[in-house]
């Protein structure tokens, strides 16, 4: 029997806005699946979001959910999670959202290792507003504001992630769906702040210009970049060239923010 | 039984009226001269089971207070003009999606870093238009420590009552001063409690376009709702129906302009039979009331009109005294070039000339200032 999605989506709200092609669709599905095996409360979860095609996600599913401003779902996910620690704050964003405009919120939550997890909706690209370079978009990519070529340097964002001192975080994509699943599920279960990378197709805004000609092109594409972690242990730097990893890349037990807080101040409960 | 009678800093008085209102959440980030208010409440809040965080910047320090709101908790946050700028941007998002919460801005000069420890009230305009968009504002001013615990309080109030976020605009000389507090016993100032809905969880709306109140469910207490910054509907949903978005544009900002007698708080002082009118909030209304008393020991009929709520502004207010006929010229101090005067004038409508007395000078507006401009009106 098909699996279920409907008892985690709000009637009435579909069709998404999102373009034919676009594989957000895919990380919707994987994303409900892996809360579903948590068996969690739909009353206890909580999803924030900025700016962006990802962010209407929310709006599809039945919990809590809040739609911020641009850049700052990470902001309001902090304050709803100090206010109550017992929910379960989902924080998601794009490229743009998290790593440019909303970069200060990503480190510092990364830093104090709240108990958040943050879902990364890497397309290399502001699709929403049409395709304009981000902090991800590769160097010589085409955007309608690099229509010379990307000339900036990118983020890694799990190489900032590990920087910042988050303390699980793993990179997946939404070709790999049930591998998708297994990381939000794992980054779920983490205790302290996680960070999933998922990498995302815009056909629409990147694909079309960046020798893309379809959305089936962009899954081939992740299907032949991502090398499991463990394998690219075993593998040389010529053979992980123009490739990327998958897995959980860092993951670490130490103290999250608010048992340290309530521990430090003698919070009186 | 005895007063409970402290020697406080004002920016201390309002942490201490935060705690009396049942916050218990502060996120803030360190600015002169407000910083006072956020260490008050990192030391605090843990002894009556709040937290605090300092946060990354301004712009998080407010959406971390909207958040904490939304999982039902009064939150606070204090700033003063550059970080006020800062928090525009989520204090819209409060207006529009009808977060109660509590914002104080301490006054400094400005525009940009501007004077930092220099007392100021140039922010009247931007509490007001700060943020973009058409949207109600509530703003009040306390004048004294007292008031600055008191007003926070009633800023609370405020907040819960009508759902948006509130402002306590007050400024450097007030913020950082002393002077006596008596701390009011539990019960003796009102405190309103955030109204919780009664209704079934699928039936919930909670931005009921044509409800002036909804109860604003907490996130965790079973009513699972969407909040968006996109203008929504009465289910919360994006829409993008121009129709409802005039409706609900106008009835936010019409709930505040119908509880005018609700939200509106003043204090008149020698109106009755005044001829000239002095109009002034904060510090400077402390200056005013001696040259009230100053003018009427010079036989000049004068009188104070001091709001604790500037916004909405105190239309009815000047109106009624100006209808009295008496009134030949209205005097507006302001530690700024003429943001009240501007307001003061719209509502006077030229029944009486009204004169600003403006200064940057970083020190209060001395009494004898404002007599001499009383005195040109007789």
């Amino acid at each position: 029997m098909a699996y279920d999605y409907a008892k985690y989506l709000r009637p009435g709200k579909l069709p998404h806005i999102w373009c034919a092609g676009c594989t957000y669709g895919i990380v919707l599905k994987s994303m409900i699946r892996a809360i579903d095996s948590l068996n969690y409360d739909k009353n206890d979860v909580v999803v924030t979001s900025g700016i962006g095609c990802c962010s209407r996600l929310p709006g599809y599913v039945d919990f809590n959910t809040l739609h911020t401003t641009h850049g700052r779902s990470i902001a309001f996910a902090t304050g709803v999670k100090v206010a109550n620690p017992k929910l379960k704050v989902i924080a998601l964003g794009g490229d743009g959202d998290m790593t440019a405009i909303g970069g200060n919120h990503f480190i510092h939550a990364c830093r104090r290792n709240i108990d958040i997890t943050v879902f990364v909706f890497n397309n290399n690209i502001y699709g929403m507003t049409g395709a304009q370079y981000s902090p991800t978009t590769p160097k010589g990519a085409w955007a309608t504001t690099a229509p010379y070529g990307m000339t900036e340097n990118n983020f890694d964002i799990t190489s900032l992630a590990i920087g910042a001192g988050a303390s699980f975080v793993a990179r997946t994509t939404a070709y790999h769906a049930t591998h998708c699943e297994k990381m939000i599920k794992e980054a779920l279960e983490h205790k302290g702040l996680s960070v999933v990378e998922i990498i995302n197709a815009c056909p629409t805004g990147f694909g079309r210009k960046n020798k893309f000609k379809t959305p089936t092109s962009m899954l081939l594409w992740m299907k032949d970049s991502a090398v499991n972690v463990e394998k690219a242990k075993n593998m040389s730097p010529e053979e992980l060239a123009g490739k990327f990893t998958i897995g959980v890349l860092h993951k670490e037990e130490k103290p999250e923010y608010l048992e340290t807080y309530d521990a430090t101040v003698g919070l009186k409960k | 039984m005895a007063k409970k009678l402290e020697f406080m800093m004002g920016n201390h008085a309002v942490a201490e009226g935060a705690l009396y209102a049942g916050c218990k959440f502060y996120g803030g980030y360190p600015i002169t001269p407000s910083t006072e208010v956020a260490e008050r409440m990192a030391e605090r809040l843990p002894k009556v089971g709040g937290r605090f965080i300092q946060m990354e910047d301004e712009i998080a320090a407010m959406a971390s207070v909207i958040g904490a709101s939304l999982a039902g908790v009064k939150s606070l946050t204090a700033t003063s003009g550059p970080g006020l700028s800062l928090k525009q941007e989520n204090i819209g998002y409060a207006m529009l999606c009808e977060i109660p919460v509590v914002i104080v801005d301490v006054m400094r000069g400005g525009p940009s870093t501007g004077m930092p420890t220099g007392p100021s009230q140039s922010d009247i305009m931007q509490a007001k238009w700060g943020t973009h968009g058409d949207h109600p504002v509530i703003a009040v001013t306390p004048a004294s420590v007292q008031e600055q615990f008191n007003e926070t309080v009633r800023a609370f109030n405020l907040a819960e009552k009508y759902r948006c976020p509130v402002y306590v605009l007050t400024d450097a000389i007030i913020g950082q001063m002393m002077e006596q507090l008596e701390i009011p016993e539990p019960g003796e100032l009102e405190v309103i409690e955030r109204p919780k809905p009664d209704c079934k969880p699928e039936e919930y709306l909670p931005f009921d376009m044509d409800k002036e109140f909804v109860p604003l469910a907490a996130f965790g207490s079973g009513y699972r709702y969407h909040v968006t910054g996109l203008h929504h509907n009465s289910d919360g949903f994006p829409t993008n129906d121009p129709v409802l978005h005039t409706k609900n544009t106008v009835r936010l900002i019409e709930r505040i302009n119908k509880n005018y007698d609700d939200i509106m708080k003043v204090e008149e002082f020698m109106t009755d039979d005044a001829e000239v009118l002095v109009f002034a909030i904060g510090v400077s209304a402390r200056s005013a009331k001696h040259a009230v008393i100053e003018a009427r020991n010079q036989g000049i009929k004068a009188g104070l009109l001091r709001p604790l709520t500037i916004w909405p502004f105190p239309d009815k207010h000047i109106d009624n005294i100006l209808n009295k006929g008496n009134v030949k010229g209205i005097v507006v101090p302001e530690m700024n070039l003429g943001q009240m005067t501007l307001e003061v004038q719209r509502v006077a409508k030229g029944r009486c000339q009204v004169e600003g007395l403006f200064s940057l000078m970083l020190d209060p507006i001395l009494p004898g200032e404002i007599v001499e401009k009383i005195r040109r009106f007789v």
